[in-house]
């Protein structure tokens, strides 16, 4: 399934870390992490539980602010850049753990990510003008085509809140997806998910990148989906770079196999 | 048996399926023009007293329209919405009263100058969210009374002792009396100012104001701008409850301070729970809920009027958890099962 292609082929590097440096007072939560994701590839980004892959994560969406190195967007800095102005440049995200609009509806959770997409403001949306009229028109015909990719159309009218875990995951892929990113930002999608979704996920994942010709940073703590749909993999511990290459590689590097193995030891001891 | 099991879980997943959307379905299109048929033939039904109770109810409705957009549809918890309430009122008697303005043109003017300070107040709102902006507002609520008393503004408001106005009769010689003509006038602004709010409820704008509600970061992620819309979902919040603040003034043709103790946001708040969070019609059932309840309670008991009122506000509570619409909409659902 794995395009087992070279980093080099995915053209000039769409995001790129340099150099990042966080720390929470005494700890230092990234350490000068620095990586390349190309134009249309997947990359996986894993590492043991505390080793900053989320945190790496919340830099780049604009959460925390990094002392050191510098994020650049298409060659850009993103550095100041305000949150609600990510998905206009091109970066879409889902979220760690749900973050829904639990009281609307499939449809309207759906909608809301497609916000940008639209301009017109408050008189022309109490008078709903024309131009309000051929905006939802557009933004309803990508809202089917999302729906059905997802495999959500029956239960497009139903409160998101209602649904099963991994229904909601899906919604948040589709909210993410409508407002068409370059770049789209994964934190643990599959977490909580059962052995056939989490398959399904995979496959959806690489369909994605074809359709909607975008790059994913996957950020994942399970190694069985990154190595399956990443065109390229970095791994993390302790907020440092530990390995960077092909699933392969990074498959069989000492250092990765060590930092896993030791995870899974303290799991014994615990 | 496996096929027992295969069907147990097709009736759960559907279970799950049919739970419709809590976001309010649009009344259909007969059902409002009924209502409004009716609402207009009550001009020529009902006592000049009961057009009176009539016309407030319809200033409420907007008020509490207004403290929905706000508070149920946005999250920003008000309890100062009187605040708003009293400068419409105010503006309206003082443009009649110094100005000579036609009533009708002061509700424009009543609008700019309660959005222009919701906005101004949206701003420091920003920094508080839940019980600490209901608190804020709250201390705004609590202030005016005392403001409206300021000397250095007595020639205009006319201190304690408020502002005299008069009824307006009904224009191009309509066989009307003012009571009649000006509850056809409110109801005739109430019905646009509804007809903005669903529009903008039901748009782009709508659903930016609840995903806030719901989850800010998430919103914020979309692309939405937290503090523009924020705060202009303050000014139009306070320009619908502004309204109606002039529309009530018009109607009980007098204003004085004491006319807009905390009381006044207190009930819109009520009137906002009761009718339901989060609804547009639920704002009808709200304001019928503050304007006949009262008396109501009154007639139940003179010795005891606050307990019976409290009573009936508890069982309102405890028999329609989500409000009057929210009953309604349970209701419809049932009658009418999901229609796509
Ligand atoms: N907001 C924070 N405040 C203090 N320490 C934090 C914060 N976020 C993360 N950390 C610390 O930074 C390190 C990396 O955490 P995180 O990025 O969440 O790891 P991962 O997502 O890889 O599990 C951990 O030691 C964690 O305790
Ligand atoms: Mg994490």
């Amino acid at each position: 399934m794995s395009a087992a292609t070279s980093p080099a082929d995915f053209g000039p590097a769409m995001l790129q870390i340099r150099g990042v440096v966080v720390r929470f007072g005494g700890v230092v939560a990234l350490n000068g992490v620095a990586f390349d994701v190309g134009q249309r590839q997947i990359c996986g980004l894993i590492g043991p539980n505390g080793s900053g892959k989320t945190t790496l994560f919340n830099c780049i969406s604009g959460i925390y602010r990094y002392s050191e190195g510098e994020i650049l967007f298409e060659g850009r800095k993103l550095a100041g850049t305000p949150r609600h102005q990510l998905i206009n440049i091109g970066i879409g995200r889902t979220f760690q753990n749900l973050a829904l609009f639990r009281t609307l509806s499939v449809r309207d959770n759906v909608l809301v990510g497609g916000h940008h997409l639209a301009h017109s403001g408050f008189i022309r949306n109490a008078l709903r003008l024309p131009i309000v009229r051929t905006e939802e028109r557009r933004l309803n015909d990508q809202l089917h085509r999302l729906l059905h990719l997802l495999d959500l159309e029956d239960v497009a009218d139903v409160t998101v809140a209602s649904l099963p875990f991994g229904t909601q995951k899906r919604v948040e892929l589709a909210r993410a997806l409508i407002s068409d990113p370059k770049l789209l930002l994964l934190d643990e999608p599959a977490g909580g998910l059962n052995h056939g979704e989490v398959d399904e996920l995979a496959a959806l994942l690489v369909s994605i990148r074809e359709q909607f010709k975008l790059s994913i940073l996957l950020v994942e703590h399970h190694m069985s989906l990154v190595m399956r749909v990443s065109d390229k993999v970095v791994a993390l511990e302790f907020g440092q770079k530990i390995a960077d290459g092909t699933p392969e590689q990074v498959r069989n590097e000492p250092e990765v196999i060590r930092a896993y193995l030791g995870e899974t030891e303290d799991a014994r001891a615990a | 048996m496996s096929g027992e099991i295969t069907a147990e879980a097709t009736e759960a997943s559907t279970s799950i399926r049919t739970q419709p959307s809590t976001r309010a379905r649009p009344v259909p299109f007969a059902v409002t023009v009924i209502v409004l048929a009716g609402a207009v033939a009550l001009t020529f039904l009902v006592s000049n007293y009961h057009l009176f109770q009539l016309t407030m109810l319809v200033g409420y409705a907007v008020a509490i329209l207004g403290l929905n957009i706000a508070t149920g549809y946005n999250g920003q918890i008000s309890l100062g919405h009187g605040a708003f309430y009293a400068v419409g009122a105010y503006t309206a008697a003082i443009l009649m009263s110094n100005f000579d303005v036609p009533y009708w043109a002061t509700l424009p003017i009543a609008a700019i100058i309660s959005a222009i300070i919701g906005f101004l107040i949206g701003f420091p709102a920003l920094r508080f969210t839940g019980l600490y902006l209901a608190l804020t507002t709250f201390a705004l609520a609590v202030a005016v009374p005392q403001l409206l008393k300021f000397k250095g503004i007595e020639d205009w408001t006319g201190g304690v002792q408020g502002i005299v106005i008069s009824k307006p009769e009904a224009p191009f010689g309509l066989p009307l009396n003012p009571d009649q003509w000006l509850y056809l006038f409110s109801l005739g602004v109430a019905g646009l100012l509804f007809l903005f709010a669903w529009n903008l409820i039901r748009g782009r704008i709508g659903r930016a104001m609840m995903a806030i509600r719901d989850h800010a970061l998430a919103a914020e992620a979309m692309g939405i701008d937290l503090a523009l819309l924020k705060t202009r979902t303050f000014a139009v919040s306070a320009m619908y409850t502004g309204v109606a603040g002039a529309l009530s003034a018009i109607a009980v043709e007098f204003v004085a301070p004491d006319s807009f103790t905390v009381f006044v946001s207190i009930f819109l708040f009520v009137g906002l729970v009761v009718g339901g969070v989060a609804s547009i019609t639920g704002a009808i059932f709200g304001a019928a809920f503050i304007v006949f309840i009262p008396n109501i309670a009154e007639q139940v008991s003179k010795a005891a009027p606050g307990a019976i009122y409290g009573v009936i506000l508890i069982a309102f509570m405890y028999l329609m958890p989500s409000g009057v619409a929210g009953l309604l909409r349970r209701l419809y659902h049932r009658l009418v099962p999901s229609s796509r």
